[in-house]
């Protein structure tokens, strides 16, 4: 089954991103496919490489980044609710005259039709969040 | 992308207080490009989203309910809105704004775009989509 997943929430302050992981891990271990991870509001903040957990926790980001390199799990942050919380790639920084950008290894912006065409393409769409 | 899916957009936040209900209507209008049988339900505090009259000029929150009056224009017909919901929160459809469209079956003709249903009749709304999003 092809399955693409949404997440809505920001990574430590909320389950959902953990869940999230924990779902994705279990639909490529049951040979499944997925199609793409959407990030959405809060959860955008899931795509900083900026991110620097203390050492004896879980690392929610590099586990994301992980994913797509071993599985080519396409990680989509959208690029609207990215611009207006800070998280950027080099073009986007370029674009808004930013000093940086910030996005983590794996990860890509673009706009919410990905999110729309996720959930055409898809046999499940499965939200994360509140 | 030939296929053609039911996809019902469930708002279930006010629309101020949380970002939802505003980046949620911002998937909806986008979404609208790509020709599929759209439909949007709301329930819970989510029918504070489409309440008449909203005055932000307090709180410098952006005031952005008159987009919703723009749903029809993209064909953003069918707003389901759950009687329940309205009735807990002392609300009548009266206090809803009255949002239309122009139904192009019928020569145009300027046509009510809200649609009260009961709780079990959204249930059933629900079960027959192929995809939910949850706002």
């Amino acid at each position: 089954m092809k399955f693409s997943l949404m997440v809505n929430e920001g990574p430590y302050n909320h389950q959902a991103s953990d869940t999230a992981y924990n779902f994705a891990k279990a639909v490529l271990a049951g040979g499944h496919e997925i199609f793409r991870v959407f990030f959405y509001h809060d959860g955008v903040n899931n795509g900083t490489r900026l991110t620097t957990p203390p050492q004896d926790d879980r690392n929610i980001v590099e586990r994301w980044s992980a994913m797509a390199a071993e599985h080519g799990v396409d990680l989509v942050i959208c690029v609207a609710a990215a611009q207006r919380r800070g998280i950027a790639d080099e073009d986007e920084s370029k674009r808004n005259g930013k000093d940086a950008d910030n996005i983590a290894p794996g990860f890509r912006i673009s706009g919410l039709g990905q999110l729309i065409e996720a959930g055409i393409q898809s046999d499940r769409l499965v939200e994360f969040g509140d | 992308m030939s296929e053609t899916k039911k996809m019902l957009y469930i708002n279930r936040n006010a629309p101020y207080g949380t970002v939802y209900a505003l980046e949620g209507l911002e998937v909806v209008l986008i979404g609208a490009a790509f020709e599929q049988d759209v439909s949007m339900a709301f329930i819970g505090d989510g029918v504070y989203q489409i309440l008449k009259g909203q005055d932000t000029s307090d709180s410098d929150m952006k005031n952005f309910s008159p987009t919703y009056n723009a749903l029809g224009d993209y064909e953003v017909t069918k707003l389901y809105v759950e009687q329940e919901s309205l009735d807990e929160r002392g609300l009548t459809v009266d206090d809803l704004m009255p949002l239309v469209y122009e139904d192009e079956d019928d020569d145009w003709a300027e046509k009510p775009s809200i649609v009260l249903l009961s709780r079990a009749e959204l249930a059933g709304v629900m079960a027959e989509q192929d995809v939910l999003f949850n706002f």
